[in-house]
């Protein structure tokens, strides 16, 4: 009853490839970014913004590009903490070394500089698939951490290898408070989900599905593998630079080469694989799963048992409930929590009948 | 009268009602039991949970003694609340803003027991008014209180510590003179916490003329083969060990009795050696050497804790066997500098029996002077060094006690000692506070 597309006509071809045709699922986006934009930035504590939504976001974008790598052009990799590493480390050194840069200049060439490097180690995808080239991407992941940590120039030569984000600038505007973090990090990612969605839904998009399909056949159909692959990599990469610079300019503001660890990379694969594969949804729900939920349960456990029970009982069982939803949610939805909500939409159509 | 102007006549009640609620309930918050809050930020899973839960449960063991011995630093009852870091840079951060304020309270200190969480939070500490207290971690440049008002290292640097540990070495060799063409290993961590000692390792050795390799192990550390087969290929005479964990650290001594690397000519930091670090290596753990800041042993606070504590059946650890242990004892020494720290921020406030915020616990903790007399007062005396803070001078005792594990205990080899030359480290610490000061244009405070 709710999503019926009934009496909604498409009379031309530019409203039939609209992102969202359904005035249902644009009345729900307009919700979704009211809240984003006005509702957050008015009643979000400083504790919410910066310790849960800002990652959340972060790391949502981050697996957005994960997500075009591997679900939408099916090349596995297992990188994308080096390339935000990346990503961090060019902002950091663009804005020190390049006398009045903008940040937003600096982090898109970061991102661009990440790109660079993925298409590098994009290479090997041409000759090799499947989970062979899982492990030559893996390579990347070490060789980037090592690069940083070995050549002290990136650190700016600091004697503990880490380096401090200088503050954000905008237009003359120092973006210092939660708030104002939140709301560069939430334009950069608003702006890169619409035009992942975009991508994802036109040629560009289509040609890596053909690729992740069969690659042989998108060939014969005169796709060129070579373009379609490298550019998958180099737009993922793009995200995890732009999401590197952010993790370490809003979020953390201190990071070690370390930080981008081969945990980092996991965590994303898994943000993608319970988010759901191959859809722009997928990661926000998969981030907000894997960051959130061990979040959730700390609090709550506390909240319930407080000093009743061993805290060292209680975090330990935290850490055993988070992998026992990992196992329950990937066997009863196996495409993740956005076909969960998939599946909803198309009950809440049917309802209250049931079909 | 209308039905319509009973409701308003009612409304209108209502709101008086609850104008006075909110004038009066200032004077009841004030006529409550003055409370202090702290906030914990514990990591009791994963690699690194024998450590967290013997500091942490320290902390909140003596916390608990405060409160139930004294009711409290003058009346003022400790409260606190815990959050589970993991020893993860980012939930650290998580934590700290999750623990920042607590209803009306607000965090006053923060003690991360790690390095990368310290570097996580660091720089939100001077504008959220919190201290940092470093209980013998984190950035040692932060002794610096010029640069960094706000973060304090009451327990002793790795800077300091590696001195020591390089001036203990040349006493077995017999001098300084002899360290002459030694080779000296620094197998550590691949992070920033194994790489903090290496800016004044690096300058002491070349002014030795001592040959030092840096050697990474990459983390967790369970895997250090190819490390030690390097160490013995290049022949060296000590290894300093900077690990994290004790995975990692029992298995560099399983790794270096595999190659047959003498164990007394290791020496473990202080966060690396204790007995839960010793024991899952055996008898190969024997006469491994430690540099301590605070020393395991059954002092008469540790007794007193168990008495009052343990007897009443609050006690935070599961095993009351590792009271006293290293881990355990360092957590007190840290919450015992936070009540003395209390107990100065109520007196040079001048707010006695009464709540204090963030500035003034600040100060209370730059007026640490940490006596000998002090230290027995509290009934520590020996279990770490007596020392006293300033303005621009952050770091606590910067001495260290050298042990070494026979087997089934920690022997102590040393009585408390500084590095050789410590005006030489206090030097490394200013030129590397003024080289961050000027990339992140802070004015140094005066401090006169």
């Amino acid at each position: 009853m709710f999503f019926r597309e009934a009496g909604q006509y498409a009379d031309s071809y530019a409203k039939d490839r609209q992102l969202l045709p359904l005035r249902q699922d644009k009345l729900g986006m307009m919700v979704v970014l009211a809240i984003g934009f006005i509702a957050t930035p008015i009643w979000a504590s400083d504790y919410l913004l910066s310790a849960i939504v800002i990652p959340w976001l972060i790391l949502a974008l981050v697996s957005l590009g994960q997500n075009i790598l591997m679900g939408y052009a099916g090349q596995l990799s297992l990188g994308s903490a080096g390339f935000m590493a990346v990503g961090a480390f060019a902002c950091y050194n663009l804005i020190l070394r390049v006398p009045g840069i903008p940040f937003i200049g600096a982090v898109i060439l970061s991102g661009l500089i990440a790109a660079g490097i993925g298409i590098l180690f994009g290479l090997p995808s041409l000759r090799i698939r499947g989970l062979y080239l899982a492990v030559a991407t893996l390579a990347s992941q070490f060789f980037i951490v090592w690069c940083l940590d070995k050549f002290g120039w990136f650190k700016n030569y600091d004697t503990s290898g880490i380096i401090n984000s200088q503050a954000i600038v905008i237009f003359g505007q120092t973006m210092g408070t939660p708030v104002q973090k939140y709301l560069v990090v939430l334009v950069i990612v608003g702006v890169m989900t619409l035009m992942a969605a975009n991508m994802a839904q036109g040629s560009i998009g289509r040609g890596w599905m053909a690729v992740r399909d069969m690659d042989v056949a998108a060939e014969t159909m005169g796709l060129s593998l070579l373009r379609t692959k490298l550019m998958a990599f180099a737009i993922s990469s793009f995200y995890c630079g732009v999401g590197g610079a952010l993790f370490l300019f809003a979020y953390l503001q201190t990071v070690e080469p370390a930080t981008f660890n081969i945990e980092l990379s996991f965590r994303i694969l898994f943000m993608v694989i319970i988010g759901g594969l191959g859809t722009i949804l997928g990661p926000f729900l998969g981030s907000a799963f894997i960051l959130l939920l061990p979040i959730f349960l700390n609090i709550m456990f506390h909240a319930i048992f407080g000093r009743a029970v061993d805290a060292t009982i209680t975090s330990a069982i935290e850490t055993v409930i988070f992998g026992v939803l990992i196992i329950v949610f990937l066997i009863f939805e196996p495409l993740g929590l956005a076909r969960l909500w998939q599946v909803t939409k198309e009950r809440l159509r049917l309802w209250p009948f049931k079909y | 009268m209308t039905h319509h102007s009973i409701r308003n006549s009612v409304l209108r009640g209502l709101a008086a009602l609850g104008l006075t609620l909110a004038v009066i309930s200032p004077n009841v918050a004030v006529a409550q039991a003055q409370e202090q809050y702290f906030g914990i930020p514990s990591s009791r899973v994963g690699p690194y949970s024998a450590m967290g839960t013997g500091y942490y449960g320290g902390i909140i063991d003596y916390l608990n003694y405060v409160n139930m011995k004294f009711g409290g630093v003058n009346g003022v009852k400790l409260t606190w609340e815990e959050c589970e870091t993991e020893y993860n840079a980012a939930r650290t951060v998580e934590c700290y803003q999750r623990l920042l304020n607590k209803g009306s309270q607000k965090m006053v200190v923060f003690d991360t027991l790690g390095t990368p969480g310290a570097y996580a939070v660091i720089n939100r500490m001077e504008p959220d008014n919190v201290v940092l207290a470093q209980y013998g971690y984190g950035r040692t440049d932060a002794a610096d209180g010029t640069v960094w008002p706000w973060v304090f290292n009451a327990a002793g640097h790795y800077w300091g510590q590696v001195a020591v540990q390089l001036a203990f070495m040349a006493k077995q060799e017999g001098g300084i003179e002899k360290m002459k063409g030694k080779t000296v290993v620094h197998l550590h961590i691949d992070s920033a916490f194994g790489r903090e000692p290496l800016p004044a390792m690096r300058e002491i050795t070349k002014q030795w003329g001592v040959r030092l390799i840096e050697i990474a192990v990459p983390p967790p550390g369970l895997e250090q083969q190819s490390q030690w087969l390097q160490i013995r290929r290049e022949k060296a005479d000590w290894v300093t060990f900077w690990g994290a964990g004790s995975g990692m650290n029992s298995t560099a001594i399983t790794n270096a009795a595999r190659v047959g690397f003498p164990r007394n000519r290791m020496v473990y930091v202080s966060f690396g050696g204790a007995e839960e670090d010793m024991v899952p290596a055996g008898d190969a753990a024997k006469g491994t050497y430690v540099t301590a800041n605070a020393v395991p042993g059954q002092f008469p606070l540790i007794q007193d804790i168990k008495k009052v504590v343990y007897g009443a059946g609050k006690g935070n650890l599961q095993d009351a066997e590792r009271i006293g242990s290293v881990y355990y004892n360092r957590g007190v020494g840290a919450a015992a500098m936070w009540v003395e720290a209390l107990k100065n921020a109520q007196r040079i406030a001048n707010k006695p029996g009464k709540t204090v915020n963030g500035p003034e616990f600040r100060d209370g903790y730059e007026a640490l002077d940490i006596t000998d007399a002090k230290l027995k007062e509290i009934g520590i005396q020996g279990m770490s060094g007596p020392f006293k803070m300033s303005c621009s001078k952050h770091d606590g005792s910067e001495r260290f006690r050298v042990m070494q594990w026979n087997g089934k205990k920690f022997d102590l080899v040393t009585d408390w000692t500084g590095a050789p030359d410590p005006t030489f480290i206090r030097k490394l610490i200013e030129e590397s506070a003024l080289k961050f000061a000027g990339e992140n244009k802070i004015t140094p405070k005066k401090c006169s």
